[in-house]
């Protein structure tokens, strides 16, 4: 007998299923059986660790509406997202924060970080191209608060040292 | 540009000289700091421009980071195929920073600072990857030094953090403390008593994971495992070094224990399993790499279990890196085919062998 699903193999397990008071019969191969996740000789195969990270990005980020939505500083969407398994830039942890939560809480565990805090320099102790990167990363932050006074006098802060 | 070695500080490999503790069995420590500097997209999405720009920045900040005093600094984007495997061989550069991993070719401004206590890897995945190694089992060491360099860069470039996710990275497995912390461990013991696999499960249930000698994606050749942290998040730094130092020191327990094992249930097979491994080694005329890699990993079984004396572990460890393809074609000064690279290994063995234990025939 053929396998039901594929209809090429032979038929190998037959399962029997209880479909409200009738009896139903389902003839499978063992590759078919093995698909729907039943004990088979055949081994499925191992998933890697990198393997597992990406199906995880996939499966959460496939489940999110808005899957066009793009980071506004790089302009790295959720789709190219789940085609690299890499974010384009710091703003993407605003940009796609709800997805990115549930993503590290099932790849990691834990969203929360324990290690060190940190505080980035300010004034002298940086060089004037530091300085430019991190008032423009102030900049971006202020927009995306809409506080346009605080973003207007970072923009002259800027000027300045350009 | 031309690689000159000698510009590398200790030939940016300082932690071959088997110094640490279970020097035998733990060739080396290794933490790692992913960093982002804020105001650039990260590396895959940045502009020539950006990543010129950065890397300027780093330099800028060189003299005022005394852990990276002296540091060469390498430009992968002027450097030979050759030279980017040579650096690749001594864990200096990613295969991906070195432009090895087939899907990317080299990045422009991607380069290395080597100094003694620490290098840097700029235009990585990551704008920045801080690492420093140490020989032997001897994390604690690593992390106070990748942890000075880190504090010290981090004072004058802003990197990327959040409050709540950490240090933000461009894959979020790394987010967080942004740390990988790992040790570079030979278990050959475990894998002849077929107790590797029951070990390697019991990691991964404690939130470890391993690789190959060359981490990410490399296959494990001549029982050499690197072994380190799977997640970035929910501990703190000292939590997690703790973690991995206590599971390897169990780890090297075992390897000790299936040792002697090994020898109480199987010594004269084992015995002359390693000292036919180490006779290939002596004198072979032509060695593939997996083959050469596999002896070693006997010859180093049989130094550990004193079978083998005069031969030292400093000098395993460095066949087996200087062994590798791009080393003999570095040290040929033209590319080799792969039958070339085969004679000049059996060559370079055979003589560093020699130079050690002197001439076949007289070594105990």
């Amino acid at each position: 007998m053929l396998c039901q699903q594929c209809k090429e193999l032979d038929a190998v397990l037959n399962l029997t299923h209880l479909v409200g008071e009738a009896v139903q019969q389902v003839h499978l191969c063992e590759k078919c059986a093995a698909e729907r996740g039943l004990p088979t000789t055949i081994a499925m195969p191992k998933p890697t660790a990198i393997g597992d990270f990406l199906s995880s990005v996939q499966n959460q980020v496939s489940a999110m509406p808005g899957d066009a939505a793009r980071c506004a500083y790089c302009g790295t969407s959720l789709r190219d997202f789940r085609a690299s398994g890499r974010l384009g830039c710091a703003q993407c942890y605003g940009a796609f924060e709800q997805s990115l939560r549930d993503l590290l809480r099932r790849v990691q565990g834990n969203v929360k970080h324990m290690g060190r805090q940190y505080d980035a320099p300010t004034g002298e102790a940086m060089t004037q191209d530091a300085a430019l990167g991190h008032l423009r990363q102030q900049l971006h932050d202020a927009v995306s608060r809409e506080e346009f006074e605080t973003a207007a006098s970072l923009r002259d802060q800027i000027r300045t040292l350009e | 540009m031309t690689l000159d070695l000698s510009l590398l500080p200790d030939g940016g490999v300082p932690w071959l000289a088997a110094s640490g503790d279970h020097a035998d069995v733990v060739l080396s420590s290794r933490i790692r700091f992913a960093r982002n500097v804020a105001g650039y997209a990260f590396t895959a999405r940045a502009r020539d421009g950006e990543r010129l720009r950065l890397l300027a920045q780093v330099r800028d900040a060189l003299p005022q980071v005394p852990s990276l005093g002296g540091a060469a600094v390498l430009r992968m984007d002027e450097m030979t195929l050759t030279e980017r495997q040579l650096l690749h061989e001594r864990h200096l550069v990613s295969k991906e920073l070195a432009g090895l991993d087939g899907a990317n070719e080299v990045k422009s401004a991607a380069a290395v600072l080597v100094s003694h206590e620490a290098g840097v890897m700029v235009n990585e995945e990551d704008h920045l990857r801080l690492q420093s190694f140490r020989s032997g089992f001897d994390l604690e060491g690593a992390f106070r030094a990748a942890t000075r360099l880190d504090r010290d860069l981090g004072a004058i470039l802003p990197y990327a953090f959040h409050p709540e996710f950490g240090f933000l990275t461009s894959c979020p497995t790394n987010t967080g403390t942004g740390m990988r912390a790992s040790v570079l461990i030979h278990l050959p013991g475990l894998v002849l008593t077929q107790e590797i696999s029951k070990v390697l499960q019991g990691l991964q249930q404690m939130g470890l994971t391993y690789r190959g000698l060359y981490g990410e994606g490399s296959e494990v050749i001549g029982n050499f495992f690197q072994i380190s942290n799977q997640t970035t998040l929910g501990r703190s730094e000292d939590e997690l070094v703790e973690h991995l130092a206590r599971v390897v020191q169990r780890v090297v327990e075992q390897e000790t224990q299936a040792r002697r094992v090994l020898l109480r249930d199987a010594g004269y097979i084992i015995e002359d399993k390693l000292w036919r491994a180490y006779g290939t080694l002596r004198h072979a005329r032509s060695l593939p790499a997996d083959e050469a890699m596999n002896l070693l990993s006997g010859v180093r079984l049989a130094v550990g279990l004193q079978l083998i004396a005069g031969l030292s572990v400093y000098t395993l460890n460095k066949l087996l890196i200087f062994s590798q393809s791009a080393h003999l074609a570095h040290a040929a000064g033209r590319t080799l085919t792969e039958s070339e690279a085969n004679l000049a290994r059996a060559k370079y063995v055979r003589r560093v062998l020699a130079d050690e234990t002197g001439p076949a025939g007289e070594v105990a």
